[in-house]
C-alpha cells in the first residue's frame, strides 16, 4: 500500500509529459481556429475610449480586415504594437478587442502607446474572447467581406508574418471581394 | 579560426562528458580508485572544455566576427563592447552554452571540495553530472550549433534585441543559471543516494549548502529580473506572471521547500525520502524552467528559438531526466530508513506544513502555467489565466504560509507544546494584532486586507526578531546580554532571522504597491504639470539625444514631493538597425515609495503622452528578497565552516571574527 505513494510521482509526471508531447504535436503559433471557414460570433461590445463607438460583428463586415485581440496588462501586445501601428499608417483596417480589461486601463494603454484601431470593443468579463476560442494575447483574426474567419495568428505579428502570410492573404481576399 | 576552436572544445567537451558519465559508475560499482579517479580528472577537463568554447563564442562576439551565424544574427558592430559579450548568452545557443559552463564549474568545485566525501558517493554524484552534461552538450552540437560559419560573411550583423541591451543582461541569465544548474547538484546527489540505497549524515551535510547557494543564486536572479522589467518595459509592473517568470517561480518555491526539509533531514534525519523527491522535482522544474520556452509548448516574451525539432530533443531530455530518477524513486525509496519519529507539534511538522504549503504555491503555478496546454488536451477551450487567477489562490495560500512563518523556528525539534510556542511569541502576536487595529483605524475598514497584509509582515519581523531575542541571556543585563547574543548565535541562526525579516519586508512592499499604487495618463506640453499623491511633477523639457546604436527622445521631469524636488530623465529610444522602440522610465527611488515616469508618443494635439506612477513601498519587495539572499549567505557561511571541520561550531565561529 505504502509502495503506491512512492510509485505516485511518476504516475503523474507520467501524465504530464504526455500532455507535453500531445501540446508539442500543436505548435499554439500554428494551431488553427475552430472558427476558419466560419463566421464570427455575434457580438456587440462597448467602445474601449470612452465616448468612442463599440464595436459590434457587423462591423467586420464589407471588406477584408483584421482583429487583433489585446490587452493593457499584455506584454507580447507591447510588442506588436509598433507594427499594427505602421499598418494603420499604411490603411490596412485593424479593429481591436480589449480582452479581459478595464475599458480606462485599455484606454490609457491607447493614448500612451497610440491607436492603431478603426474601432476598438471592451470585453471585460472575457466572454466574446471565448466565443471567439482566444487562448492568450495578443492574437489576430483575418476576417474576409462576408465576417468569415479566414486565418488566425496566435501571439504577436512579426514583420515575416505580416510580409509571409497576412499580406498575400489580405490582397487575394480583397482582390475576390 | 576562433570558431573552429570553438567547435573543436565543444566536441571534445561533449566526448569528455561522455567518459565522465560511464566510467566513475562503473568505477563505484567496481570500488575501483583508478576509475573513479578518471571521473574527477573528467570534471577538470571538462571545465577547461567547455571554458575554451564558451571564451570563443565570445570572443567571436566581442571581435564581431559575423562570419559566426549566430553573431551575425544578434550582434551588431555599432552595439556597445559589453553588451556585445552580453550577447553571447542572448540567443538561444549562448544561453545553451552558458547552462552547460555553469555545470562544468559544478563539477570542478565537486571535486575541488568534495575530498572528504565518500569517494563512490563523490564518483556517482560526478557520472549524474557527466550525464546531464553529455544530454546538453548533444543538444547543442547536433541542434543548436553556436559555431556555424556564414559563406559570405555579412558586412555587419543585425541587432541584439534592444529590450535585452541593458545590464540586466548581464546579470540577470547567468545568475539565475547559476541556480538553476546548481540545483543539479541535489539532483545528482539524490540519484546517487537512491543508487547506493541509503543516505548518511555526510550526504545531507553536503547537499544543504549545494541547495542554499543555487537558492541565494535563484533569489537574487528572480529579483535582478524582476527589477529589469519594471524599469524597461515602462509600464510600472515588477511581476507579470508570464509562463517564463513563473517557470522561474516554481523552482525557487519547490528548492524553498527542499531548503527546509534538508534541514530536518540534516539536524533530525527525518523526511529522508522526501527530501530525495524534493531535490528531484526541483532540478526537473529548473530544466522546464531553462528549456520550455524553447519548446514551443508555451508563447511568450522570453521566447528565442521555438523550434519542433529542438522541443523534442528537449521534452525528451526532461522526460527522462525525471522520469528515470522518479522511476528509480519509486523502486528504491521505499527501501530507504525511515526518518526519525516526531510528534504532530514540532519544528520537524512546522517543516512538513511549510512543505505542503509550498507544493501546493507551485502547484497553483504550475497549474496557471500549463492550463491552456491541458484544456487543449482535454479537449476544452484553449483558455490561458491571467493574474487574477493567480491573485486569488497564490494569494490565499501565500497568506496561509506566512502566518506559519513565524512559529516554525519557536517550536523545538521533536516535540513541544503549543500553549509554549504562544507563550515565546506573545509580543510578535501582539505587535500583529496592534498593527491590525491601528491600520484600520488610520486607513479605514475599506483597507481590511491591505491592513492585514502589512501587519502579517511585521508580525514576520517581529517574529524573526523573537528568535534572536529567545537566546538573549536577560540576567546578563543588557550591555552583556546583547554581547552575549552576538557571540554565541550561530550564523545560520542569523540567517534565518534576516531571512524571515526578508520576507515579511517584501510582503509589506507587495501588499502596499498592490493596495495604494495610483497613476495618471495625460499628454504634456514642456512647462506644464501635475499633482500625483503630494508630488509636483512638472516637464521641463523635451530633447532628442543620440545614444552609440540609437536616438532617444529625452524629457526632463522635475519632482517636487516629500524629499524637495528633484530631476528625473525618462526617455524613449528608437533602434534603427532593428527598427524597434524601447522605453526607459524615469524613477525616482525612496525608501516610502517611487515616482515612475514613462513617455510614449506625440499625441493628437502635439504634447507628449506622459504616464506616471505613485508606487508606494515597492522598493521594499526588491530589498526584502535581498535581505533573504543576505540571510542565505549568512547561513552558508556558517555552514561551510562546519563543513569536514571536527572541532565543533563554536570554535569556528570564533575563527571567523578573528
Amino acid at each position: 500500500m505504502k509502495r503506491i505513494l512512492y510509485i505516485l510521482p511518476l504516475a503523474l509526471f507520467a501524465a504530464v509529459v504526455a500532455a507535453f508531447f500531445a501540446g508539442l504535436g500543436s505548435d499554439p503559433s500554428k494551431l488553427p481556429s475552430m472558427l476558419i471557414g466560419k463566421p464570427l460570433p455575434e457580438f456587440s461590445l462597448p467602445g474601449v475610449v470612452a465616448g468612442a463607438p463599440g464595436l459590434g460583428s457587423t462591423d467586420l463586415r464589407g471588406r477584408p480586415m483584421l482583429l487583433n485581440v489585446f490587452a493593457s496588462w499584455c506584454i507580447s501586445c507591447r510588442v506588436e504594437h509598433p507594427l499594427l501601428l505602421q499598418l494603420h499608417a499604411q490603411g490596412v483596417p485593424i479593429d481591436g478587442l480589449d480582452w479581459k480589461d478595464d475599458a480606462s486601463a485599455g484606454a490609457s494603454y491607447l493614448r500612451e502607446n497610440g491607436d492603431p484601431y478603426v474601432k476598438a470593443g471592451n470585453d471585460r468579463s472575457g466572454r466574446i474572447g471565448i466565443d471567439l476560442g482566444v487562448s492568450g494575447v495578443p492574437e489576430t483574426f483575418i476576417v474576409d467581406a462576408a465576417g468569415r474567419v479566414r486565418f488566425k495568428q496566435v501571439g504577436p505579428i512579426t514583420p515575416d508574418d505580416w510580409k509571409q502570410t497576412i499580406k498575400p492573404l489580405l490582397a487575394r481576399l480583397t482582390a475576390g471581394s | 579560426m576562433i570558431a573552429e576552436i570553438g567547435q573543436f572544445a565543444l566536441v571534445l567537451s561533449f566526448l569528455v562528458a561522455l567518459v565522465q558519465a560511464v566510467v566513475p559508475f562503473i568505477g563505484a560499482a567496481r570500488r575501483d580508485s583508478a576509475l573513479m579517479a578518471v571521473g574527477r580528472a573528467a570534471a577538470c577537463l571538462e571545465l577547461f572544455f567547455v571554458g575554451l568554447a564558451f571564451a570563443a563564442l565570445a570572443a567571436g562576439f566581442m571581435l564581431n566576427d559575423f562570419s559566426i551565424a549566430l553573431v551575425a544574427q544578434h550582434s551588431n558592430s555599432t552595439q556597445p563592447l559589453i553588451w556585445r559579450f552580453g550577447a553571447t548568452w542572448g540567443s538561444h545557443e549562448g544561453s545553451m552554452l552558458l547552462w552547460v559552463l555553469i555545470l562544468a564549474i559544478n563539477g570542478a568545485a565537486l571535486v575541488t571540495f568534495g575530498s572528504n566525501l565518500r569517494e563512490t558517493l563523490q564518483a556517482r554524484v560526478l557520472a549524474v553530472q557527466g550525464v546531464i552534461a553529455a544530454a546538453f552538450l548533444g543538444f547543442s552540437l547536433f541542434t543548436s550549433n553556436p559555431f556555424l560559419r556564414l559563406d559570405p560573411a555579412p558586412p555587419d550583423g543585425a541587432e541584439l534585441n534592444p529590450l535585452l541591451q541593458d545590464p540586466g543582461l548581464v546579470f540577470h541569465p547567468p545568475i539565475l543559471y547559476l541556480g538553476y544548474v546548481g540545483f543539479s547538484v541535489a539532483f545528482a546527489f539524490g540519484i546517487a543516494a537512491l543508487i547506493e540505497g541509503y543516505v548518511d549524515a555526510g550526504w545531507a551535510r553536503w547537499v544543504r549548502p549545494w541547495v542554499l547557494s543555487s537558492w541565494i543564486f535563484l533569489t537574487v536572479g528572480i529579483a535582478a529580473g524582476s527589477i529589469w522589467a519594471y524599469y524597461t518595459l515602462g509600464w510600472g509592473g515588477w511581476w507579470f506572471w508570464d509562463p517564463v517568470e513563473n517557470a522561474s517561480l516554481m523552482p525557487w518555491l519547490i528548492g524553498t521547500a527542499l531548503l527546509h526539509s534538508s534541514l530536518a533531514l540534516e539536524r533530525r534525519g527525518a523526511l529522508v525520502s522526501w527530501t530525495i523527491l524534493l531535490a528531484i522535482l526541483t532540478f526537473s522544474l529548473s530544466l522546464v524552467g531553462t528549456f520550455l520556452v524553447r519548446s514551443g509548448v508555451l508563447t511568450s516574451v522570453h521566447a528565442f528559438a521555438v523550434d519542433a525539432a529542438r522541443g523534442v530533443y528537449i521534452l525528451g531530455i526532461i522526460a527522462l531526466a525525471t522520469g528515470g530518477a522518479l522511476l528509480l524513486f519509486a523502486l528504491r525509496a521505499p527501501a530507504l530508513k525511515t526518518g526519525a519519529l516526531f510528534s504532530p507539534v514540532s519544528r520537524e511538522s512546522a517543516i512538513t506544513l511549510n512543505n505542503v504549503f509550498l507544493v501546493t504555491l507551485t502547484s497553483v503555478v504550475f497549474g496557471g502555467t500549463f492550463y491552456p496546454v491541458f484544456m487543449d488536451i482535454l479537449g476544452g477551450e484553449k483558455i490561458s489565466v491571467g493574474p487574477p487567477y493567480y491573485r486569488i489562490w497564490f494569494g490565499a495560500v501565500a497568506v496561509a504560509l506566512l502566518l506559519l512563518v513565524s512559529f516554525g523556528p519557536m517550536l523545538n525539534w521533536k516535540r513541544d507544546r503549543i500553549t509554549d510556542v504562544a507563550e515565546r511569541l506573545k509580543w510578535p502576536l501582539l505587535a500583529f494584532f496592534v498593527a491590525i487595529v491601528m491600520l484600520v483605524a488610520a486607513l479605514g475598514l475599506g483597507n481590511l486586507l491591505a491592513s492585514f497584509g502589512i501587519s502579517l509582515g511585521l508580525f514576520l519581523i517581529a517574529g524573526a526578531a523573537a528568535v534572536l531575542a529567545r537566546r538573549f541571556r536577560r540576567e546578563h543585563g543588557p550591555i552583556r546580554g546583547l554581547a552575549q547574543l552576538l557571540r554565541t548565535t550561530p550564523l545560520a541562526v542569523w540567517g534565518l532571522a534576516l531571512a524571515h525579516a526578508g520576507l515579511g519586508v517584501t510582503a509589506i512592499g507587495i501588499t502596499a504597491v498592490s493596495a495604494f499604487q495610483s497613476n495618471v495618463v495625460l499628454a504634456m506640453h514642456p512647462g506644464e504639470g501635475v499633482t500625483l499623491a503630494g508630488s509636483r511633477i512638472t516637464l521641463e523639457s523635451l530633447e532628442i539625444i543620440r545614444g552609440p546604436n540609437y536616438e532617444a527622445n529625452q524629457a526632463r521631469f522635475v519632482v517636487d514631493g516629500r524629499r524637495g524636488p528633484r530631476i528625473l530623465y525618462s526617455e524613449r529610444r528608437f533602434f534603427p538597425v532593428s527598427q524597434t522602440e524601447t522605453t526607459l522610465a524615469g524613477i525616482g527611488t525612496g525608501a516610502l515609495g517611487n515616482i515612475y515616469i514613462s513617455i510614449g508618443d506625440r499625441s493628437a494635439t502635439g504634447g507628449t503622452v506622459v504616464r506616471i506612477w505613485d508606487h508606494p513601498f515597492v522598493d521594499w519587495i526588491w530589498a526584502g528578497v535581498f535581505v533573504m539572499a543576505l540571510g542565505g549567505t549568512i547561513s552558508l557561511a556558517d555552514r561551510r565552516l562546519r563543513i569536514g571541520v571536527a572541532s565543533p561550531a563554536r570554535a569556528a565561529l570564533v575563527g571567523v571574527r578573528a
